[in-house]
């Protein structure tokens, strides 16, 4: 394989043909258009299915339908359109389909700007619409990372019989970056909760009411019991300098690789300095931030909204270091200069208390 | 007593329809229309080619009721919900079952869009001019003066508009191929009905549009009528208001229903 220069736009759509992707459904919003736009002649051209819909609303009901033929599917938006998808994701999430999302965040709330943000983290992370569930939550912070974990996004949605999205920002999907494509896959076998008409066997019935109290917690308790295993088994992070910091640097996605910059510069400072970046946002990866937590002296969570991951973070650390943060809103990113300031600053300080 | 060997079975439950005993209230005509469904899926042996799309609304069970592959859709999208399983199956007949609620008011959109776009699955469209299950309230087609929980005083159309002729508006729209109006008031109608039945999923079948068949039924409990009383009230006061007929006819599903 040679690695290309690719969008992240379209690289995330043909990362998803070559991952198996049988129907896509979509509606236009910037700054996710190119995927759909790609799409367009790229499923066609393969007998597969695309089709613009009338709306989010509809995109995310032909996606909750097309789920139910047990093919792989997907739909994309940005923030305002993700929102219009709410209810179709929890209907998805309570009929146990595997489906894939990508949300490419922009600046918000209400219909805000086109401009990258993070400001959707609470909405990717905390429920699938209303209702007590989790997405797997993927976090790519570059071209390469968007087409692996689109192709993880499939086969753990497959695994699990769950729903997973892709959360990136306008920055990864605009940006045109060397990266090398997948391979094939072949298409997994018809599951056999499927509707596909009940030929030589009872029906098959998908459906996300359970009516009665009794019923419908044991449901829960079975979602619940499978967000466990989800929350042992899939917490991905990556670290960088982290033996020897004495501060660490969060962040996820965009600013997680912008901080990476950041903390570049303070060790060329002599500063001991280390990263930590979030992959996957749900699970999100205490485990390991626990530990760490237990050999710095402080933590610096880089965000682009205003303190989200923040929270986790605060959850995972759990009092074991102080947690400071600094975050860029409604667009704006930030720059590595000002994250190391704050880095600088947050250094002297521990420096001093000592 | 009469010898085994001289019975003739002349009626008896379709293979479509489960045993399930229906959550409809007594005097609702969901049941005939479940039953009109199931017997035309028989007769087309398409029981095992079928998935059924069942809405938020009072049919909300449908999906048990039916001997069909099924799904429960979100509160209007099941036009939208069809629309995914038929492009990926297409070859497999789908079929939406929506009430007025559903479809005419909060799945508006998704109804005229699957018809623009000539998606060819078929939708049963009961109307009952109400709101059931929720216990009685107006909807985008409850009559003039019609009084609901939600319109103590009757509908006042200065107010709310005029009741919304789904099958009129959806007749403008070129991918529909087989969009009519029957009622279920009485068993001449209900004969009628089911022929309309067959002809909107033959039209399926061939690939030729979109089809719809929009059946006017009763709410007895929510109308506050007995169940004589409110096969009356459609024929007194719906038929005027929703004229019978054939609204679309494409051509070619027109040799089908000659």
């Amino acid at each position: 394989m040679v690695k290309e220069l690719l969008k992240g736009n379209v690289a995330i759509a043909e990362a998803a043909v070559r991952a198996g992707c049988r129907a896509y459904f979509g509606y236009p919003i910037t700054p996710q258009t190119e995927l759909l736009e790609y799409l367009s002649s790229r499923m066609i051209a393969l007998g597969r299915v695309f089709l613009q819909a009338e709306s989010e609303v509809a995109a995310i009901n032909m996606v909750y339908g097309a789920a139910c033929t047990g093919a792989r599917v997907m739909t994309s938006s940005s923030s305002p359109g993700f929102s219009l998808m709410q209810e179709g994701l929890s209907y998805i999430a309570a009929s146990d389909l595997p489906c894939v999302v990508v949300d490419v965040m922009r600046g918000g709330p209400g219909l805000g700007n086109i401009l990258p943000s993070q400001g959707d983290y609470f909405q990717v992370t905390r429920s699938a619409g209303h209702g007590d569930y989790h997405p797997i939550v993927l976090a790519p912070a570059t071209v390469q990372e968007a087409i692996d974990m689109t192709v993880l996004a499939f086969d753990l949605a497959d695994h699990y019989r769950h729903l997973v999205i892709l959360a990136l920002d306008g920055l990864i999907g605009q940006m045109m970056e060397p990266a090398e494509l997948p391979e094939w896959q072949a298409d997994p076998p018809t599951p056999d909760w499927a509707v596909t008409g009940a030929a030589h066997r009872a029906p098959n019935r998908i459906t996300s009411m359970h009516l009665r109290a009794d019923e419908s917690e044991a449901y829960n308790q079975h979602i619940q019991r499978r967000l466990e295993h989800i929350r042992a088994a899939e917490q991905r992070s990556i670290e960088m300098y982290t033996d020897d910091a004495e501060l660490l640097v969060i962040g996820f996605g965009s600013a997680g690789r912008i901080a990476a910059s950041a903390v570049e510069m303070a060790r060329e400072d002599g500063l001991n300095v280390g990263l930590f970046r979030p992959q996957t946002l749900y699970p999100f990866p205490s485990d390991r931030l626990a530990e760490l937590a237990e050999q710095v002296g402080a933590c610096l969570v880089v965000e682009m909204n205003a303190g989200q991951m923040l929270d986790d973070v605060r959850l995972a650390v759990s009092g074991r270091a102080p947690v400071e943060f600094f975050g860029r809103m409604g667009g704006a990113i930030p720059l590595p200069e000002e994250i190391l300031d704050t880095i600088e600053m947050l250094c002297w300080s521990l420096h001093v208390v000592e | 007593m009469i010898p085994a060997a001289e019975l003739e079975r002349v009626y008896e439950r379709p293979e479509s329809l489960t045993a399930l005993h229906t959550n409809y209230c007594p005097g609702c005509t969901h049941g005939v229309a479940h039953r009109l469904v199931a017997e035309a899926l028989d007769e087309l042996e398409l029981r095992e080619q079928t998935i059924l799309v069942a809405p938020v609304g009072c049919a909300v069970f449908a999906y048990e009721y039916f001997n069909l592959d099924g799904c429960e859709a979100a509160h209007g999208r099941a036009p939208a919900m069809a629309t995914g399983i038929k492009r990926l199956l297409p070859d497999r007949t789908v079929l939406t079952y929506q009430g007025d609620g559903d479809l005419a008011s909060i799945g508006i959109a998704e109804i005229i869009h699957a018809a623009a776009r000539g998606e060819p699955i078929t939708t049963i469209f009961v109307n009952n001019a109400i709101y059931g299950m929720t216990g009685g309230q107006m909807a985008p087609t409850s009559l003039p003066n019609q009084r609901t929980t939600s319109s103590p005083s009757g509908r006042d159309v200065a107010l709310t508009g005029q009741p919304l002729r789904v099958s009129e508006m959806l007749a403008t729209l070129p991918g529909a191929a087989y969009i009519v109006r029957r009622s279920l008031h009485d068993p001449a109608n209900i004969r009628k009905a089911k022929k309309a039945i067959l002809t909107a999923i033959q039209v399926q079948q061939r690939g030729l549009g979109f089809s719809m068949v929009e059946l006017l039924s009763t709410c007895p409990t929510n109308w506050g009528m007995t169940p004589a009383e409110a096969l009356t009230w459609v024929k007194d006061h719906m038929l005027s208001i929703y004229p019978l007929g054939d609204y679309k006819v494409s051509d070619a599903a027109r040799e089908l229903s000659a």
